[in-house]
């Protein structure tokens, strides 16, 4: 059980045929996680009148790209907004929120573990007790407070840019890495912010990984905020507009999949391209405890 | 260097926070010429004892802790399952263990639209065309949203589908870090399976299942995107049957421009979040000792 794996060209058979019970429970558990996805795709290419009749949406040889073509076309005025805007907006807001956020809350965390200042004990009970508040708690005074700034762009990126579970998760990093780097370049006279640029953030690149990635989760997903803020479809992010376009009458279901399929499309590239960033950065958010 | 990060998380955390419990003290409403009028504690009582107001609100709130009470063990013991299932390093693994967590990087709003479509009643959703087909058409006509006995069940079973792989993940890093030796030894001692999950496994990570249940348990009181699309993008599912804490926020904020209320309902729910939460943390904390 616990030898090291054998290489796979020297297992034996009988430790083959054992194996097919756990490759076949595999199998099913991943069609049933797959079968959604599947529907989505093969909803995305049936026409239209089959999106909603059962199985018939599965019968390949109806299948195109008229539901795409059909999305582009339905999506190509400014009362209904464009589909290229969508993407442009969500692309904005993500990046802007992943990068601004990276750079903004890794220097929190830099001063908070490594530098002394009046506050810093206060600052860092305060962060620990900003994990606590969910966004949801504050959504409906900031909807609010923030009423001026309805239906722009700042607004669906600046309130996420700082962000306490990020701060938290670069301090936890950086409190591992051992004090006597620090004093060693300081010896040589580099001051904070070079030990910072130079040393401490060319070494944390998996928190950067991390953080990174769950920002770019939650933000390309994010909903309540937009639904409170956002009414003009020029700023509408796409999971809104998903939404929007589901609700229109009458619903154009296979243009809705192929939305759905091209929201999703980019997630999935950038999931299967930093997969092990994926899977350490959600795995990181444990210790959040 | 801890300057931006603070002064944003004060801006559009700590200040909307307070403005919440300051707002539900008054009937404030936005765009109302009127100043807004203290009314102390009387937004609680509304929400928790008048008829009129307290029967959605009570009804959400339980709507949230059914969902709870459901999601927090069958998740928690699906991904555990899931992780276990993809623990072993055999040949084609990986494509598997990302297979689980692909549903993790839907967006929730989308994830609600392709069910949404699958659930449709009559012979026209999926899930409906394959109950007739298998039981020979005696299943099969079942309005899963629209029923009050069953719109929250599916709303659970779609929040099940996107939201484990990602505690199969955590659960996945934690059984790795379980000794092997251990396992070792209790196969020399004859151990079967089942005894050494009881006695080895649940043993070894008991700390991460405690934090992944608890943190569940809050994902389960942010319930929001799910309902909202499907109760307001033509999903046609049951509102009365499946509104949530989150869900009667925003509608009171929203719908009804009734901050003051809204506000009231959002400390209500951080209160939960923070018990939730204090509880989560002694419990993680205490076992790691």
């Amino acid at each position: 059980m616990a030898q090291p794996v054998a290489p796979s060209q020297k297992i034996s058979k009988r430790e083959l045929t054992s194996r097919i019970p756990h490759y076949a429970v595999l199998i099913i558990t991943g069609l049933l996680f797959l079968a959604p996805v599947a529907y989505m795709i093969a909803a995305s290419l049936a026409p239209a009148n089959d999106t909603l009749a059962g199985f018939a949406v599965f019968d390949v040889t109806q299948w195109g790209l008229h539901n795409y073509s059909g999305v582009a076309s339905s999506l190509s005025s400014d009362s209904t907004g464009h589909l290229w805007r969508f993407f442009a907006v969500s692309f904005t807001v993500t990046v802007a929120v992943v990068g601004l956020g990276l750079v903004v809350n890794s220097m929190a965390a830099f001063a908070l573990s490594r530098l002394s200042w009046r506050g810093r004990g206060v600052a860092l009970l305060a962060i620990l007790l900003l994990l606590i508040v969910p966004f949801e708690a504050v959504a409906v005074p900031m909807f609010y407070l923030y009423n001026d700034a309805r239906n722009t762009l700042w607004i669906q990126i600046v309130p996420f840019i700082g962000n306490a579970l990020s701060i938290f998760l670069f301090y936890s990093f950086f409190s591992g890495i051992p004090q006597s780097i620090d004093e060693a370049a300081r010896m040589d006279g580099a001051g904070p912010w070079r030990i910072f640029w130079r040393i401490i953030a060319p070494m944390s690149k998996p928190a950067y990984a991390s953080v990174a990635i769950l920002t770019f989760l939650t933000q390309w997903g994010s909903f309540l905020w937009p639904v409170l803020m956002i009414s003009d479809p020029n700023l509408r992010p796409l999971p809104l507009q998903i939404s929007v376009f589901a609700g229109q009458l009458p619903p154009a279901w296979g243009q809705v999949m192929a939305f759905g399929v091209l929201l999703v499309v980019p997630v999935i590239v950038v999931f299967l391209v930093f997969q092990r960033w994926f899977i350490e950065g959600v795995a990181s958010s444990a210790v959040k405890g | 260097m801890a300057t931006p990060a603070l002064l944003l998380l004060i801006l559009f955390v700590a200040v909307p926070f307070l403005a919440a419990i300051g707002f539900s003290l008054y009937n404030v409403r936005l765009g109302d010429p009127r100043a807004p009028t203290f009314m102390g504690l009387t937004q609680y009582a509304r929400i928790l004892t008048d008829p009129d107001v307290s029967r959605d609100f009570l009804s959400a709130l339980l709507h949230n802790l059914i969902f709870a009470a459901i999601v927090v063990p069958v998740q928690t013991a699906l991904a555990l399952s899931l992780a276990l299932l993809v623990k072993k390093s055999i040949p084609g693994i990986g494509v598997f263990r990302s297979l689980y967590f692909l549903p993790v990087v839907f967006p929730i709003a989308l994830v609600a639209i392709i069910w949404r479509l699958i659930l449709a009643r009559g012979d026209q959703g999926l899930l409906n065309s394959a109950l007739s087909f298998f039981s020979g058409g005696a299943f099969g006509s079942q309005d899963w949203l629209g029923s009050a006995t069953t719109a929250l069940a599916s709303v659970i079973v779609l929040s099940i589908w996107q939201g484990c792989g990602f505690q199969m993940v955590i659960l996945l890093a934690a059984l790795q870090q379980v000794p092997a030796e251990l396992y070792e030894a209790a196969e020399l001692d004859r151990a079967n399976a089942w005894h050494r999950f009881i006695h080895v496994t649940v043993p070894g990570i008991k700390t991460t299942l405690v934090f992944v249940a608890l943190y569940t348990m809050i994902l389960s009181l942010r319930v929001f995107d799910q309902i909202y699309v499907l109760a307001k993008s033509g999903g046609g599912l049951n509102e009365g049957a499946t509104r949530t804490v989150m869900y009667e926020a925003v509608t009171a904020a929203f719908d009804e421009n009734n901050i003051g209320r809204a506000s009231a309902i959002s400390v209500v729910f951080f209160v939960i979040v923070v018990i939730l939460s204090v509880i989560q943390r002694r419990a993680t904390r205490e076992k790691e000792s």
